[in-house]
């Protein structure tokens, strides 16, 4: 099976935030949860960065570690999801996650969060593929239908590439070796636990 | 430490992988927003930047503490919540085993003195009962996943945490009130003084035979009432940081609430195990004094001497009101 994983190339992100949107409207997300977002380090200074950031799909997930009703799951393809029928809301996921990943419909109503809700790599939930219930709940499930993360597909620059690990390193590889020069894969280390070797 | 270890080879890495990159001609400069994000992880801090949604918490890109709070949570936390609760169970039926049922001397004479009045047994059930319900739901978040799931299921175990988490975030309230009830009520009797230090050396009479002299509230008494008053401000001070997520501080605030607010609630909940075991089952003649309010004249010579003479003392000077007739005049 494949491991899926993001990989953003920081060296072409332009901060376009196509992918926010792509995502928001592919999966219906309400306002106030961002399953994906673009933070700009060192905005209008030299070596200005843009990165654009969701769930990672860690190896050794540290949200599925701390959860105290264990709601999350991986896939076969390595994809971390949750089920929202199990989650009560604690907020541990978003203590424990290094890149800020669980946003929850209520933050600051005396501690009610809400069912969490995250990026589920456009693989939907627990529920039966493609149902009713399954979008509502975790939005459009495209790796069920075999295509990749919409955002990721709908990237401009190609900045932002979803796909198996191997694979995807591969093309970053050979982009790093052309051009001479590279940041890194943006959180792979805090993720996977390894980097791109070039 | 780990994590900075993987974290330093990872930075080495990647400057070892650019070296040859920037030596084939490249007139690119290393990237300032890089360098600066390694570093920041290097020393473990978070990489922050601008972000254009109005949720300013999204801003941090990185946060490698969460790794750290994911340590505590799911290793410091539970074996010093594991070691505390379990440990007090054992040492408390050790003490049992050697010690038997603490009687009263003498037994019971069937003279009752008044020991706690209807609004101190009250407020004391109230903030019991509700830490009793906080004890046992907080302990199900970090313990629940491994006792209480495999026996129930997830189904009914969310049930059951939903309701715990309800009940934890309501149940604050009355349980502070009735600690700032308890400190009003009771701090006057609870000042350590040389009393104290004489109990302490002669172990309270908890070990060995020694019935050391003892004012309302012994030494132990007092510690009990220090720790519920002092660990439960430090519970309720960083609970309510945790129920108005954000709204006071940010995720290392918040991160620190949760350490502080679980770590002082499981030594908490320790001690209230001894405290429980010795109000009941431990002692005879024990439990009225919070029941029925009123406890054997027997048992209050024993425990509370200097007490009971300033009780009888105050009862001897009271003068009889006027009408009053001695027993048996008519």
């Amino acid at each position: 099976m494949a491991r899926m994983k993001f990989l953003l190339d920081s060296d072409r992100c332009i901060e376009c935030n196509a992918c926010v949107t792509a995502c928001k409207n592919e999966h219906e997300v309400p306002w106030g949860i961002n399953r994906r977002r673009v933070v700009t380090i060192n905005d209008g200074k030299p070596g200005e960065r843009s990165v654009s950031m969701a769930c990672m799909h860690c190896t050794d997930a540290p949200c599925a570690a701390v959860c105290p009703v264990s709601c999350f799951y991986t896939t076969a393809d390595a994809i971390v999801l949750h089920d929202k029928d199990l989650c009560i809301g604690c907020g541990y996921c978003f203590y424990a996650c290094p890149f800020g990943a669980p946003q929850y419909p209520r933050i600051g109503n005396f501690g009610s969060r809400g069912k969490m809700d995250k990026c589920t790599y456009c693989a939907g939930g627990p529920q039966a593929d493609n149902t009713g219930a399954e979008y509502i709940q975790y939005g459009a499930n495209r790796i069920a239908e075999g295509k990749l993360p919409l955002c990721a597909e709908m990237c401009s620059t190609k900045a932002l590439l979803a796909g198996d690990g191997e694979v995807i390193a591969q093309i970053y590889r050979e982009r790093v070796q052309r051009r001479g020069y590279g940041a890194g894969a943006w959180g792979w280390r805090t993720a996977y636990r390894e980097t791109v070797a070039i | 430490m780990k994590i900075r270890i993987l974290a330093l080879l990872a930075a080495l890495f990647i400057g070892v992988a650019g070296l040859p990159a920037f030596a084939q001609g490249s007139s690119q400069a290393p990237s300032v927003a890089d360098e600066m994000a390694i570093q920041a992880l290097l020393r473990g801090e978070t990489v922050h930047g601008r972000i254009t949604i109005p949720d300013q918490r999204a801003a941090n890109l990185i946060q490698p503490q969460g790794r750290e709070w994911r340590e505590f949570h799911n290793v410091t936390l539970a074996w010093v919540g594991g070691v505390a609760v379990l440990g007090m169970l054992a040492l408390l039926v050790v003490f049992r085993v050697a010690k038997g049922r603490i009687p009263i001397e003498g037994g019971p004479s069937g003279r009752t003195i008044q020991r706690f009045n209807a609004f101190e047994r009250v407020n004391h059930w109230m903030v019991a009962s509700c830490f009793i319900i906080l004890a046992l739901s907080g302990l199900n978040l970090t313990f629940g996943r491994h006792v209480l799931l495999p026996v129930i299921g997830p189904e009914a175990f969310t049930e059951v945490s939903l309701w715990g988490k309800l009940a934890h975030n309501f149940l604050a309230f009355p349980f502070t009130l009735g600690l700032v009830f308890m400190l009003l009520l009771w701090i006057k009797d609870n000042i350590p003084n040389g009393t104290d230090i004489r109990w302490l050396k002669t172990g309270g009479g908890l070990v060995g035979n020694a019935h050391p002299d003892s004012e309302r509230f012994n030494a132990g008494q007092k510690g009990i009432f220090w720790i519920t008053v002092l660990g439960g401000a430090a519970v309720a001070f960083t609970g309510y940081m945790l129920v108005f997520p954000f709204f006071f501080t940010d995720i290392a605030g918040m991160q620190l609430s949760h350490m502080i607010h679980s770590i002082v609630a499981v030594l908490m909940i320790a001690v209230m195990l001894a405290h429980i075991y010795i109000g009941t089952m431990g002692m005879e003649g024990a439990v009225e004094a919070m029941t029925t309010g009123q406890v054997d004249l027997n048992w209050a010579k024993q425990h509370h001497n200097l007490w009971v003479e300033e009780e009888l003392a105050k009862g001897r000077a009271a003068s009889p009101p006027t009408g009053a007739k001695a027993a048996g005049a008519d």
